[in-house]
């Protein structure tokens, strides 16, 4: 099926699917409809290893009544099935307790208008069969093995593409529909190092738009040689120092940012941010956005999983905590109104989500923010999930290069960098302006005064 | 095999029944192209979650997932398609789509499958999902009352039961034809407590393959879960700054097979071997930890949450010796890698769904018990650290650096614990901290059901067990340098 008769077919599909909820008795009702196709393949040392074909559809439902509600979800679209599981969700949500903030968005809130030309989508993406997908593996791979001979295995690379659409409705009446696009492809090989060490590395290029990929060589390329970097990595003693944080794991901050600024963080009290909007959260350095309207971006969408336009939030600005995004219900839980802030898949409720959540890039040259730093530890890799949002304290395995004299000198591994989340925020004190969009999360280089690097 | 009733639409009474003339057609086609070997996964999965917040229930919520994956074998290479459509059209097309990765060659005639019989490690009189929910929902109440009552200091809790039935139906085209039905539960509660402007929270949780039985146990029951999140949220708003560098780890039992998990479970799954892109591919019959370490994945536990009546391409689970008294014995294989090193598969090939292809996964991961008894290890510490409770952990295979983040950890000072510590990150390299096992207690105890590994985008749930392990240096990752 076209897609586009997919999206009007989706739209249909969920418009129903609440008029039946009504019908069954719900007082009020939403449904999200989604379908896709995904292709991804796999190459490795050269050959093909794995094509993955699909496409799918499932569709997610919330009833409210009596100021109780239910959330479920199925994918069997079979008329009978179809009729019994609307039943069965209005049935289910008897067992919930009455929340008088159950029910749906004031209709004044909804993004009833036109909605708007994001840019999400492009014709060119599907056409890329399972053919031409792998030879843009095998580009990649090669690419990488070729730079150098210490390349010597490879966990293969990987080409990925998906289509979409996604309807919404509820029954006050809103109904909205779009569809998305997205291509990636990802290499990943692996050098050997002394004493039988292997060490790995990666590069990744993804876009909505086909054209918007870096070349498979330059991808692979850049693969090899951020991995024959890590050649020779040494644990470093246990110090504080200035830590860089790359636009890659330098993100990963960024979530944490993103996970204490939520309304539902703040009504669950799990965040040391709460109580502190208006004031300094962070060094006048940093402005943080939320921004779903930026054309062709990944996170971006035309209204959010409640119905509610998308709008972008200044989250911090100069430093200062201005904005806690919200969807309807934590809105209303902190007697707010929603920013429009609700993401949404089938599995579940709507809940806080953010879309292109970006820290905006500073004057200082990307590259000129190791060459600004006399000392200090460069991380391109972070692992494990160490983080405490009631307290904000940060801890985390790292890798990344020593700096001395603003250049990058050794690979250094096995390490943690900590901290409280307030005392980095604070702490940064020079912002890069390689911002890039391969991710909704984006972030540019950017260094941290100092912080707790545990080693040896 | 298990006598409960099924209701998945493939299932022999269902309206969408699938039996061994069927499948055969199936597997036919997805080898009509010259593919080596296919299988067909059908999966039905019913499951329902309950959260109570705030002292009432918030959420309800209940989903059925249905659908086939195929796949198809050519040499080393996969092809996979899946429907979530059971109609003998997009059936046979799924089978197609999946056989294109064969380009051209004779098609080898497919037999008629047979049923092969299995054990269960799992037997419930009755599935969780089929009880009542109103005694559901009395557990979150019962959970969220003694938390509360706990302390006073006690500002928020949350409770949660999540429940899931899977049945699953495999054929493979070298003639097997495997059901199961799988039930899995998972409690958990979170608390956080609040004082002097000081936040912390706290939580406990388990389950595994168990009906409501799970809940007799007296560790197990909602009270005791909702004792212990708020007991750890109380000790935390007194912890300190956790130390910054190298120094002896005592782990607490149970839940610190996280470790056993990510320092050499994942480098020990076949996959990276056969690729080798693990430092221990070429390792085997090799010393690659202290003698005291014996390590085993064994997928028959009864009830536990890793455990499995048949993987996920047929074949059934077994107790795998990985580590011998240190010396490295054997890998976790999927059928791709059992052929690459030419065995039999060992049970642990296992998928997420019928979106994915199987993996080499681990199933329960347990690290055998010593002689020592606990309290004499942590005596044995003069300045060091007691990691008692985890909220997860990450590696990288290639180079075997891990992580696992600590929630609750004390500090040890001249043999006894003192401070409580804010979480924190152990970071360590996995063949040469299992060198340094210089202490296993006598206490081997089994996770209470709670984790789950992620592997390539895909999610299984695991069981893990330890003793008190002695490790003499590891990398703890705190703020306090010096």
């Amino acid at each position: 099926m076209a897609i586009a008769d997919e999206v009007a077919e989706l739209r249909s599909i969920a418009e129903q699917a609440v008029d039946k909820a009504r019908a069954a008795g719900a007082d009020a009702a939403e449904a999200l409809v989604q379908g896709g196709a995904e292709l991804s393949v796999k190459v490795r040392m050269g050959e093909p290893e794995l094509v993955h074909e699909a496409g799918s559809r499932a569709l997610g439902l919330r009833v409210f009544k009596d100021h109780r509600s239910a959330v479920t979800y199925t994918s069997d679209f079979t008329p009978a099935s179809f009729d019994e599981f609307i039943r069965g969700t209005v049935g289910l949500a008897a067992l919930s307790e009455p929340d008088e903030l159950n029910e749906l968005p004031p209709e004044a809130e909804l993004a009833l208008g036109p909605q708007p030309e994001l840019e999400l989508w492009d014709d060119a993406t599907l056409t890329v069969d399972a053919g031409e997908a792998i030879r843009r593996a095998l580009r990649g791979e090669q690419a990488a093995r070729d730079l150098d001979k210490r390349v010597t295995n490879s966990e293969g690379a990987s080409y990925g593409r998906t289509v979409g659409a996604s309807a919404f409705a509820n029954s006050s009446g809103f109904s909205g529909a779009y569809r998305g696009s997205y291509q990636s492809l990802v290499v990943e090989p692996v050098c050997d190092d002394e004493g039988g060490k292997k060490r790995n590395g990666y590069h990744f290029t993804a876009s909505r738009f086909l054209s918007g990929l870096e070349d498979p060589e330059h991808v692979g390329r850049e693969a090899a040689r951020k991995t024959l970097a890590k050649l020779g990595a040494r644990k470093i003693s246990t110090r504080e120092a200035a830590v860089v944080f790359d636009p890659e794991a330098g993100r990963a901050i960024l979530r944490l940012l993103f996970s204490v600024i939520t309304g539902t963080a703040f009504y669950k009290k799990s965040s040391y941010l709460i109580g502190r909007e208006g004031q300094p959260i962070a060094s006048q350095l940093l402005t943080v956005v939320d921004d779903p309207l930026i054309p062709r971006a990944p996170g971006s969408r035309p209204y959010d999983g409640d119905g509610l336009p998308s709008r972008r939030q200044a989250v911090v600005e100069a430093g200062v905590l201005r904005t806690v995004l919200c969807d309807v219900y934590s809105a209303r839980k902190l007697g707010r109104k929603s920013t429009g802030s609700a993401g949404r898949g089938v599995g579940g409720a709507p809940g806080v989500t953010s879309t292109n959540f970006v820290m905006q890039p500073g004057t200082t040259k990307g590259a000129d923010v190791v060459a600004q730093t006399p000392a200090g530890l460069y991380v391109t890799d972070m692992m494990g999930f160490g983080f405490n949002p009631v307290t904000g304290d940060f801890s985390r395995g790292a890798s990344g290069f020593w700096i001395e004299n603003g250049k990058l000198t050794y690979p250094v591994s096995e390490i943690t960098v900590s901290a409280n989340l307030e005392a980095i925020l604070q702490g940064i004190d020079l912002v890069g302006d390689d911002l890039d969009f391969r991710s909704s999360t984006a972030v540019p280089t950017f260094r941290v005064a100092r912080m707790t690097i545990a080693g040896s | 095999m298990p006598q409960l009733a099924s209701r998945a639409p493939f299932a022999p009474a269902g309206p969408a029944a699938i039996d061994a003339a069927i499948a055969q057609r199936l597997l036919s086609v997805a080898l009509a192209s010259g593919g080596d070997y296919a299988d067909l996964y059908f999966e039905y999965r019913a499951s329902a979650d309950y959260v109570y917040e705030e002292e009432r229930v918030r959420n309800v919520g209940r989903g059925i997932t249905l659908g086939l994956g195929v796949r198809v074998l050519k040499g080393d290479a996969t092809g996979y398609a899946y429907t979530e459509e059971l109609s003998t059209e997009r059936m046979l097309a799924t089978a197609r789509t999946a056989g294109q990765i064969a380009a051209g060659g004779g098609a080898a005639p497919v037999g008629v499958p047979a049923q092969i019989a299995v054990a269960d490690f799992y037997p419930v009189a009755m599935p969780s999902i089929d009880a009542a929910p109103q005694g559901k929902l009395e557990l979150l109440r019962r959970a969220d009352r003694a938390a509360r009552a706990y302390d006073a200091r006690i500002v928020k809790v949350e409770c949660s039961v999540s429940e899931e039935l899977k049945e699953i139906l495999v054929v493979t085209s070298d003639g097997r034809l495997a059901r199961d039905t799988l039930p899995l539960l998972r409690f958990g509660v979170r608390a956080v407590a609040e004082s002097d402007g000081k936040r912390q929270s706290g939580s406990s949780g388990g389950g595994g393959r168990y009906g409501m039985e799970y809940f007799d146990t007296p560790a197990r029951t909602p009270e005791a879960h909702g004792k212990e999140a708020a007991r750890i949220a109380i000790v935390m708003l007194d912890a300190v700054d956790a130390p910054a560098g190298e120094m002896e780890v005592v782990l607490g039992p149970a839940d610190s097979g996280i470790l056993l998990h990510e320092a050499v479970g994942h480098g020990l799954e076949a996959d990276f071997n056969r690729k080798e892109t693990s430092n221990y591919s070429g390792q085997i019959g090799k010393r690659v930890a202290s003698d005291l370490c014996t390590v085993v994945d064994d997928g028959t536990l009864p009830s536990s949450r890793g455990t499995i009546n048949v993987d996920d391409e047929g074949h059934e689970p077994q107790k795998n010796v990985l580590i011998e008294n240190g010396i490295l014995k054997d890998y976790m294989h999927d059928r791709i890698s059992a052929r690459h090193f030419k065995r039999a598969p060992s049970g642990n090939g296992r998928r997420q769904s019928f979106r994915h292809a199987p993996l080499p996964r681990m199933t329960n991961t347990l690290l055998l018990p010593g002689s020592h008894a606990p309290e004499e290890i942590i005596r044995s510490v003069k300045r060091g650290v007691f990691a008692k409770r985890f909220s997860g952990g990450q590696v990288n295979i290639s180079n075997g650096d891990f992580v696992f983040s600590l929630t609750e950890g004390y500090l040890i000072e001249d043999g006894k614990l003192t401070a409580p510590l804010k979480g924190v990150n152990l970071i360590g390299n996995g063949p040469d901290v299992l060198t340094k096992v210089t202490m296993l207690g006598s206490d081997f105890e089994l996770s209470d059901g709670m984790w789950t590994c992620g592997k390539d985008g895909q999610s299984v749930p695991v069981g893990v067990g330890t003793p008190t392990v002695k490790i003499a240096a590891i990398t703890v990752g705190g703020t306090k340098a010096g």
